[in-house]
């Protein structure tokens, strides 16, 4: 069976790394095929490189609060590269209020404090799409 | 510490209390756990004894506060005499958004400031900057200019009320800015007090709010020292950070060792620019995070204080002064649950009290709503309550260092200095500490310390309440602090029109000047503060150094 590849970004300015290197390195772990962008990518080079991957999940982690803006951002920008058919999901500091309007723009969960790696893995492997 | 009979009398005793006493005990109730572990995984001993301290000598090793080794404090009298600084970290928004919420904490009995940036701020770009997008006033103030700068601070008396800024790539900039001000409002340099973080190793280790790689960032350090002692004496000019190298996943070793060896660093750095150890150190200043090991975190505040004195003496320093470890605390963000956020008072009062009983010169308390958004007003006022109860109530400030001379205490502060050595030696072999960021030795211990701590507690051998254990089924329900949507609009605004106002030759004259000063070895100081005197912006003032020092990038490791 073929590898279910992920690219693990980090958008923005945001220099809080913990969060996604834990979750690139349990998903590789979990037999996944991981990339991960490092820091302050803007959403063009994130998409970039989804293309140039070819994976089939992006997972998005923002601990700055900017969410709003860039995970939306990188979901429509995906949207305009025909990329619809890639997870797309987030995880940080996002507050339930929020999660809603996420969900509309396209991410389709969202992963917040205290969640075990083990349901990310889960989620990941039970709603990819390609 | 016992004379060598009662030591040997103790250990006797000892093999005779674990074979009739001990053993029975746990067949009747098995110890919970195999072996049983502080955060630095170390294993920790049912019981602690004379035995265990037997090589300290108590003159030598241990003392009296306000003297050498300064285990046991900085200050003779420490709390009987002041209080730790109550001051809690703050900024979101606009500039004139977080001045309210500083008069706010002022009222309620804060004693300091402590101001945290927006991300463009700490990466030093204007609000306007493409790179800006989304990250307005969301994790701090946007300080765009001086105008940003005067709105801040309106009303707090800066001769008064010290000031910890959480800067450091643009650390020089934003303090010129502050100096600007109060020199504005009639306010000399020598009068004015507070911290500039000012730390950029951690960056590159942890934090990862960098911008210039890491020859010039040094050097616009030991430039602001070398101003700093010479022109603004009260101020501290570098804090150095163990909070973000915790908050990455580090041991609590891990944080007492990378935060000291680059402490030893700077100093280094300064010293090999002509500096006198005794005319700098005396304004090197700390930051450490509080975890949830209590004792552990206690003995990392004690040892640290004598590592900082012993590692100072050797180096040279001769002024009692320079030989301190004084020290910020903030509790660890880390911590904090999303789930059932009221409980993360309990944590933070904990995690205060071991910064207490460790002696810390100022505290930041988290606010219980942390790891769902910026605090509000309520929820930062609790934290700031306790502190207070701390403070007034806990009768833990009544005599200096309480818990001196405890068996255990003392044996896991030795431990905590004998394992930092370790990790001295091992970058010391690895030719350094800039030269281990290079190869990312700092970045892949932290990253594993991370990644163990998730799978412990992923597979419940670390107990989180309300994570992993007394779960409940409920959202967590309490109000998150809402921005006023139209900072960004208005500060973009204000930035634009004084670009128009302001006397623009005269920016341009004064960053070609430091350009020019930036290519050759002076101390860009002077050059900075006339930049910002005329009201060149962060972004502008950055965008020259950027030019002619580059920036750094830094590998993606996992």
């Amino acid at each position: 069976m073929k590898k279910i590849r992920v690219l693990v970004a980090k958008p923005g300015l945001d220099g809080h790394d913990r969060g996604a290197k834990i979750v690139a390195r349990a998903l590789r772990d979990a037999g996944m095929e991981v990339v991960y962008t490092g820091l302050h990518q803007t959403a063009d080079q994130i998409v970039n490189t989804a293309i140039q991957e070819d994976v089939d999940v992006v997972g998005l982690s923002l601990l700055s609060g900017a969410h709003m803006t860039l995970f939306i951002d990188v979901a429509v920008l995906l949207k305009e590269k025909k990329m619809d058919d890639v997870l797309i999901v987030g995880g940080g500091i996002i507050p339930e209020e929020d999660v809603p309007a996420l969900r509309k723009a396209g991410i389709a969960e969202v992963f917040g404090p205290g969640t075990p790696v083990d349901d990310i893995v889960r989620y990941i492997k039970k709603n990819v799409k390609r | 510490m016992d004379e060598k009979e009662t030591i040997s009398q103790i250990h006797q005793k000892q093999r005779e209390w674990e074979k009739q006493r001990y053993s029975k005990a746990i067949q009747e109730n098995p110890e919970r756990k195999q072996k049983f572990k502080n955060l630095s995984e170390m294993e920790i001993k049912n019981i602690y004894t004379p035995e265990d301290i037997k090589d300290l000598k108590y003159l030598k090793d241990i003392g009296f506060p306000g003297e050498y080794p300064f285990l046991r404090g900085v200050h003779p009298n420490l709390y009987r005499g002041r209080l730790w600084t109550m001051r809690q970290f703050a900024g979101f928004g606009s500039a004139e958004e977080t001045n309210k919420r500083y008069h706010y904490l002022l009222e309620h009995g804060e004693t300091g400031l402590s101001v945290a940036f927006d991300y463009p701020t700490l990466y030093g770009y204007d609000t306007d900057h493409p790179l800006a997008r989304g990250e307005f006033g969301k994790c701090g103030v946007a300080i765009s200019s001086l105008v940003d700068m005067e709105l801040l601070f309106h009303g707090i008396p800066l001769d008064k009320i010290t000031t910890s800024m959480t800067i450091n790539g643009p650390a020089a900039i934003i303090w010129a800015m502050y100096i600007a001000n109060a020199e504005n409002q009639g306010i000399s340099k020598e009068k004015i007090g507070g911290t500039i973080q000012n730390d950029i190793l951690k960056e590159y280790i942890a934090q990862k709010s960098y911008i210039f790689p890491p020859e010039p960032s040094m050097r616009l350090i030991v430039d602001t020292f070398e101003y700093g002692y010479k022109n603004v004496p009260k101020w501290n000019t570098i804090s150095i950070s163990g909070y973000h190298i915790r908050e990455a996943g580090s041991t609590a070793v891990q944080e007492l060792a990378f935060t000291l060896g680059d402490g030893i660093e700077y100093v280094k750095a300064a010293m090999n620019r002509g500096l006198m150890i005794d005319d700098f150190a005396p304004r090197l200043s700390f930051f450490f995070n509080a975890h949830n090991d209590f004792f552990e975190e206690i003995a990392k505040y004690r040892a640290a204080r004598r590592i900082w004195a012993k590692e100072m003496k050797g180096l040279g320093a001769k002024k009692p002064r320079s030989l301190w470890m004084r020290f910020h605390t903030q509790t660890a963000g880390c911590t904090l649950t999303a789930q059932q956020p009221e409980i993360n008072i309990v944590r933070v009062t904990m995690q205060a009290l071991a910064a207490v009983l460790g002696g810390t010169q100022s505290l930041h308390t988290n606010s219980m709503d942390e790891a769902l958004a910026l605090p509000s007003e309520k929820a930062v006022r609790i934290a700031l309550r306790t502190q207070q109860i701390i403070a007034e109530e806990s009768g833990v400030t009544s005599t200096v260092d309480p818990l001196g001379g405890a068996y255990y205490v003392e044996w896991l502060t030795e431990k905590m200095e004998e394992e930092t050595y370790k990790y001295f030696d091992k970058v010391q072999r690895l030719g350094g500490v800039i030269p281990a960021i290079e190869k990312g030795f700092f970045q892949r211990e932290i990253a594993e310390s991370a990644y163990r701590y998730q799978k412990e507690t992923d597979e419940n051998q670390r107990i989180i309440v309300g994570v992993n254990r007394y779960t409940l089924d409920e959202k967590p329900s309490i109000p998150i602090l809402k921005m006023d949507e139209k900072g960004e609009e208005r500060q973009i605004h204000r930035l634009q029109k004084l670009r128009k106002d302001r006397d623009n030759p005269k920016v341009q004259r004064h960053l070609q000047q430091l350009r020019k000063a930036a290519t050759g070895d002076e101390n860009l100081m002077p050059f900075i503060l006339d930049c910002i005197h005329s009201y060149a912006t962060l972004g502008e003032t950055c965008d020259v150094l950027r030019e002619v020092f580059g920036e750094y990038k830094e590998q993606a490791i996992y």
